[in-house]
């Protein structure tokens, strides 16, 4: 066996160890990404092969919170493609108005940075009163940092920048305040916020949605699981809803394709017939 | 030893407008591999620079897109601000994990991974840039069997790039760019 196969097969017992440990299936993530990552996860623990991490499951404390911080690092900021943002605020957003209750879930919200996006947007066209954005992510670490709403001060250039492109109508600072090197993001955005634990792989629908954002988290998944979070999706969006990926994602694979129309096909919004 | 292609990996940072335009419009149509291509670029560019190479080359040239199959006789681009990574399946993938060498997408990620995918049946080239990223995917490409070619820093737009992947990674050729079009197509030929 050569250097090669055997770091593969390592890795197939790593992932075997993890789903039965922890009940996470990484055989459903997409394997050159989720062998880069814990491959990473070797680096930073200082040691040689994926085979040294199966003791590290087995008898370190917090492995499994190490574990999920390095499958779900993801590069995020606030209004991140602002070009979404606004084309949410200009054509989707209007359509939202008639409810008297609006729903929006964020799936796999990360850090959060998105989520507070889209309540500003919300703030400015007068409708986050009366709108509860569920914000969910697997990672329990990830949505500690998102309910604190504190990011670092040096970030705060480029996400001005973004809020200006995505069509932001008031100043970006009205939305924080410095605390030492931390932007403190305005609390009140926080109050129509619900963020909670929700693994997309495992758990059931638990409301129905006017909106659901998801983006750049199927890239991650094998075609297998990107179709039952669609069927997930589908059970969990009303009539005339929202479906919003990342840029690169697209629900033309899955079987469910002919449920949903195109709003706009280079910033991946579909709405649900 | 007669190998099998099945694909070609190419990574190319500043000076790459002008030197993609000069490879790849000189590969022939039907030229029997896949070609996936880093090019180091901002958002600005993305689609310019794959309606400019499709109108320059004989060969289809579009995005790589997330769910994709990998075609033989296809060149696919790497799409900006994603790292471009390639399953055992022949299919593509797409992530936004922090950038690597300053770059996303960067080479080393589409090199490391096709390393993995297609072992000794790939070619890596190595073109002009001003930083390091590839030296280390070029490596493990090597490590995997596969080819390495590197454009002749001497004649590279700019030198950094190729010099790094010699210096780190070695090469099985060192071609000035049109040499290296002529080695593919030969490749091709048996």
């Amino acid at each position: 066996m050569n250097s090669h196969e055997k770091e593969e097969l390592e890795l197939d017992l790593f992932i075997e160890l993890v789903k039965r440990y922890f009940d996470y299936d990484f055989n459903e993530y997409r394997r050159a990404s989720i062998k880069r990552r814990i491959q990473q996860l070797v680096v930073q623990n200082n040691l040689e092969h994926i085979c040294e991490l199966i003791p590290r499951v087995l008898y370190q404390e917090d492995f499994r919170h190490s574990l999920l911080q390095c499958v779900s690092v993801t590069v995020t900021e606030m209004f991140r493609d602002p070009r979404v943002f606004r084309t949410l605020r200009d054509e989707v957003i209007p359509a939202l108005t008639i409810l008297p209750k609006i729903h929006i879930w964020h799936a796999g919200c990360a850090t959060g940075e998105e989520v507070y996006s889209m309540a500003i947007i919300l703030k400015e066209c007068g409708l986050l009163a009366h709108t509860t954005i569920h914000a969910t992510d697997f990672n329990q670490a990830s949505l500690d940092i998102a309910r604190r709403g504190e990011y670092p001060l040096e970030n705060i250039k480029q996400h001005t920048k973004n809020y200006i492109a995505a069509g932001g109508t008031s100043s970006f600072a009205d939305y924080y305040s410095v605390k030492g090197k931390l932007a403190v993001l305005d609390p009140e955005l926080r109050k129509n916020i619900d963020f909670y634990h929700h693994d997309l792989a495992k758990e059931e629908s638990f409301g129905k949605m006017n909106m659901i954002i998801c983006r750049n988290v199927l890239i991650y998944f094998r075609q297998d699981l990107q179709e039952r979070v669609f069927n997930l999706f589908n059970a969990s969006l009303t009539t005339n809803s929202f479906l919003v990926l990342g840029d690169k994602e697209s629900i033309d694979f899955s079987v469910l394709a002919d449920i949903f129309t195109t709003i706009s096909s280079s910033h991946k919004i579909y709405r649900r017939t | 030893m007669m190998v099998d292609y099945e694909a070609v990996v190419i990574g190319v940072s500043a000076g790459g407008f002008t030197a993609l335009t000069e490879l790849l419009s000189l590969m022939p149509a039907g030229f029997p591999l896949a070609m996936v291509i880093v090019q180091h670029r901002n958002d600005d560019h993305a689609n310019y620079l794959c309606h400019h190479l499709n109108k320059h080359c004989k060969m289809p040239v579009s995005e790589a897109t997330f769910n994709g199959q990998i075609l033989t006789g296809h060149i696919y681009l790497a799409p900006a601000n994603y790292h471009l990574l390639i399953e055992r399946e022949r299919l593509f993938s797409l992530s936004v994990e922090p950038a690597v060498c300053f770059s996303i997408p960067a080479i080393d990620v589409l090199f490391e991974s096709a390393a993995d995918a297609y072992a000794e049946k790939l070619i890596g080239i190595v073109l002009t840039g001003a930083n390091d990223d590839g030296s280390l995917g070029l490596k493990k490409i090597r490590a995997r069997g596969g080819l390495a070619i590197v454009e002749d820093p001497r004649s590279a737009e700019v030198s950094t790039m190729p010099q790094s992947a010699i210096d780190i990674a070695g090469a099985d050729h060192i071609l000035p760019l049109p040499e290296i079009a002529g080695f593919l197509a030969g490749i091709a030929h048996g």
